[in-house]
């Protein structure tokens, strides 16, 4: 894809956040059991890192990142953004959920600003131009006006991306945003991630059960385990990008993690022996 | 084209139908006129202007009695919607009092405020409040959680997040809820005109009521086609740009 020109508005972009995620614990309790999702997650995530975490269904990876968005507080241990401890969700960390999550009742262009609205210090020019770049870096210009339930799959995922980049956040959030998607559209937006986060730099937190793409996008993978869901490896790419989905590299790289992935699994074929 | 000509046939059928059964000569003419004699009680009344008075009347005390109900009942909808305190209490009377029959509020309301407006309104709202509370409240319990935390992430908290994510969202349900409530302050205020006859106004409830006294059976049914025809053209005016407007938004109800 194509990517827009520079940006024409005058804003400075806020630079990335440091993330550091601090002993965090969580158990889900319901009335007659109380299961432990997360156990004492250490994590530091310096400005402007791709990371990814993977693991198995059920590793509690998504509510990890719920803690980090401040969607749902931790019981034990704290998130901290730039030094301040997270008590609440703050568009500088976006999510991007699996289902885009974009709103009917607004269009497309009206999806986009609608982050923007609640950023204070803009004029409404400003922000318009600010949602026009997005929609375009995401290539769906001529999409403004269209509805919702008028776009693929994958475009609709697109106007997610552009309505979490459009308000500038200091770190986006995504969990598992590409699962729903198709083989093709999914390596397009590969490229396109690849590409705006070159270009206009975030902390990313990427959460997949997709080793081929973690290892295509991130920095570091972290290989999660689950019951209770706790890291278990580190891998550091170190693979020049951007990087091809399908090249061999990225699937040698990938292979070491779905080992590490694979050993982790609760029932792996040697417990059932 | 073709589908105009389909509703013209059929309405023509069921209208050859009873002119049949007129013409048999089984049934006595004053049980069941023929149509022609239905349309001429309905030109003489027009001409002479009561129908239009009592449409006045009956639409008048319809439309404040149903924004009342709506006015009050949409927001305990949305309140029930929000917490199980509020479904417990507010919702469970809902429940209970919108199983209870529209007219079974009229020997309340006559002892209450007598013979007044005071007494058909109270009953349509009593028959209105309660439909437009549960319809809100199915509604909005049915929104995605995922907007609300889409929304809450980008910044959008309390206020902000009621006026522009949860009232659009529960758009639709709302428009079903005013729409159940429209049919049912319709009921109650037919049942309030037949069983309340007071001196401040004369509605089609009351023609109906008079047309069986004096066994005018041209005036009741001529009154009930008219009391059809303004709930079809209600639907029309009031619902349908609103489903419109939601189908091309939501991309629903599409063919």
């Amino acid at each position: 894809m194509m990517l827009a020109d520079e940006a024409s508005f005058e804003v400075k972009p806020s630079p990335p956040a440091k993330l550091a995620i601090e002993g965090v614990s969580k158990w889900f309790r319901t009335p007659r059991t109380s299961v432990k999702a997360l156990e004492n997650i250490n994590l530091t995530v310096p400005e402007g890192e791709f990371i990814c975490l993977v693991g198995p269904s059920g590793c509690g990876k998504s509510t990890l990142l719920d803690i980090i968005a401040g969607l749902t507080t931790p019981d034990e241990g704290r998130v901290l953004a730039d030094n301040q401890v997270v008590a609440g969700p703050g568009r500088h960390r976006l999510v991007m959920f699996q289902e885009a999550a974009l709103f009917p009742w607004l269009n497309v262009f009206g999806n986009v600003m609608f982050g923007l609205k609640r950023v204070s210090g803009l004029t409404r020019k400003q922000r318009r131009e600010i949602a026009s770049y997005y929609l375009k870096l995401v290539g769906l210009e001529k999409f403004g006006k269209s509805y919702v339930h008028e776009l693929s799959g994958g475009m609709k995922q697109r106007v997610a991306l552009a309505r979490s980049l459009a308000p500038d956040p200091r770190v986006l959030l995504m969990d598992e945003p590409l699962a729903a998607l198709d083989a093709l559209t999914r390596e397009q937006l590969y490229s396109d991630i690849q590409n705006i986060w070159a270009r206009r730099r975030k902390t990313i937190i990427l959460v997949s059960h997709n080793v081929r793409e973690a290892t295509c996008l991130a920095d570091r993978v972290f290989v999660m385990s689950s019951s209770p869901g706790s890291l278990r490896d580190e891998f550091r790419i170190d693979l020049p990008r951007p990087r091809d989905v399908n090249s061999p590299e990225v699937a040698i790289t990938a292979s070491k993690v779905m080992a590490a992935l694979k050993g982790h699994m609760s029932v792996s074929p040697k417990a059932v022996e | 084209m073709k589908r105009v000509l389909m509703i013209v046939l059929f309405f023509g059928a069921l209208v050859g139908v009873w002119q049949l059964a007129t013409m048999s000569g089984r049934w006595s003419p004053v049980l069941l006129p023929p149509p022609v004699a239905v349309v001429e009680y309905l030109s003489g009344a027009l001409r002479d202007g009561t129908l239009a008075e009592a449409t006045q009347v009956t639409l008048y005390r319809l439309l404040i009695g149903y924004f009342i109900g709506i006015a009050i009942g949409l927001p305990l909808g949305l309140l029930t919607s929000t917490s199980d305190y509020f479904e417990d209490t507010i919702g469970a009377l809902a429940l209970g009092l919108q199983t209870l029959p529209s007219v079974c509020w009229v020997p309340l309301a006559l002892l209450w405020f007598g013979q007044t407006e005071s007494a058909m309104l109270f009953v349509v709202v009593m028959g209105t409040v309660w439909s437009v509370v549960l319809a809100t409240d199915a509604g909005a319990r049915s929104i995605p959680p995922i907007y609300a935390r889409a929304a809450r992430t980008m910044g959008s908290e309390g206020f902000d997040k009621w006026t522009r994510v949860i009232l659009p969202a529960s758009l639709p349900y709302v428009v079903s809820g005013m729409k159940q409530g429209w049919a049912f302050a319709w009921r109650s205020l037919m049942a309030a005109e037949i069983f309340v006859t007071i001196l401040t106004g004369f509605g089609l409830g009351h023609l109906l009521h008079y047309g069986r006294e004096l066994s005018a059976m041209d005036q009741v049914i001529g009154i009930m086609v008219v009391i059809v025809l303004i709930g079809l053209g209600a639907d029309k005016v009031l619902f349908s740009p609103w489903e419109r407007f939601l189908h091309r938004r939501w991309g629903t109800g599409l063919k």
